[in-house]
């Protein structure tokens, strides 16, 4: 028998950071945003526990405030592409300057000297990322997924995606049907 | 553990293309390792020793002797070892039958090899940079498919 799960990521990471820090004893309040807000402050022994049980799940402690906003930055992107129920319609320059209260200049500076890449890079490969998934899970048309995810016509969405990846949505769709095949010989 | 380098390989029989490759790597603005092997042989004995550091990109070329760069790739993705690897296919051919087969199995680049010095950097960090992407945010390997 073979089933398919669903899962929303951000529920998942939000679940195994929650259950961990809930097994480490320390008081703590859930801020949202990868933020949480830690009662006192534990001992180092305590805090080191944490980071080693953390790692198992890939999930890092951030150190330095650059990386932080940097982080910060990355999950206003992502909840602004896949939660539906934002308001596509403002700008995303003034959407992650007015939500994380600083300058669109200074955001993007920072954010081009951590990554290697630019927000609007960023955004689009989360878009193209997000397209693909539609296409795989979700069965969708490219004229649903470019309506979706705001995008002004399909061919739009067709372009940026054979920029961003070299290869149309359609052979994209055949490769990965392709490879499944191969897989059940 | 997030360190801010990148292990790259190539395997590449030709001596020429080994040296402008390694060259290209090293004006990019992101830190590489880069180790070379000449042939697939060589490459697949080192991924199967017990010390080998596997890399997070590996770049193939396609014809080779002894053992051919397609070999490779269907050794590699038969084993669970070598998930994290993204492999790149690195090759003259720019033939639509190559490209797609190479994808199916299980390729996640495709590069035609650019002519000039100036193209293979651009295109070697286009495809550092990405991958980067994909290993720092955790994007869906499954899904990572690029041509360039």
């Amino acid at each position: 028998m073979k089933i398919f799960v669903k899962f929303d990521l951000h529920s998942v990471c939000t679940k195994v950071l929650e259950n961990t820090l809930n097994n480490t004893q320390i008081k703590h309040t859930m801020l949202g945003f990868g933020e949480v807000d830690l009662q006192g402050s534990p001992s180092k022994e305590t805090m080191e526990e944490l980071a080693e049980k953390l790692s198992e799940y890939h999930i890092e402690i951030v150190q330095d405030q650059k990386s932080i906003l940097v982080q910060k930055i990355k999950d206003t992107i992502i909840d602004m592409v896949f939660n539906e129920d934002n308001n596509l319609h403002v700008k995303s320059s003034v959407y992650l300057s007015e939500t994380l209260d600083h300058s669109y200049g200074y955001l993007a500076n920072l954010f081009s000297e951590v990554t290697y890449t630019s927000i609007e890079n960023f955004i689009i490969l989360q878009k193209i990322e997000y397209t693909k998934q539609l296409i795989l899970k979700e069965n969708l048309s490219l004229t649903e997924i470019a309506f979706k995810l705001n995008y002004s016509s399909v061919a739009h969405l067709s372009t940026q995606f054979k920029k961003t990846t070299g290869i149309t949505p359609s052979s994209f769709q055949r490769i990965i049907a392709k490879r499944k095949e191969l897989l059940k010989k | 553990m997030n360190e801010n380098y990148i292990n790259v390989v190539l395997a590449d029989d030709d001596e020429d293309d080994r040296l402008f490759f390694s060259e290209a790597f090293d004006e990019l603005k992101i830190k590489t390792r880069v180790s070379t092997f000449n042939d697939g042989v060589y490459l697949m004995d080192y991924f199967n020793s017990e010390d080998a550091i596997l890399p997070q990109v590996l770049f193939l070329d396609l014809n080779m002797p002894r053992k051919s760069g397609l070999e490779c790739l269907k050794e590699l993705r038969a084993d669970e070892k070598f998930n994290d690897v993204a492999i790149a296919i690195y090759s003259t051919s720019s033939s639509e039958e190559d490209v797609e087969n190479t994808f199916v199995l299980g390729a996640n680049i495709y590069i035609k090899k650019p002519s000039d010095f100036k193209s293979l950097k651009k295109v070697l960090s286009d495809v550092v940079t990405l991958n980067w992407q994909y290993h720092t945010n955790g994007l869906n390997k499954d899904n990572f498919l690029l041509r360039l």
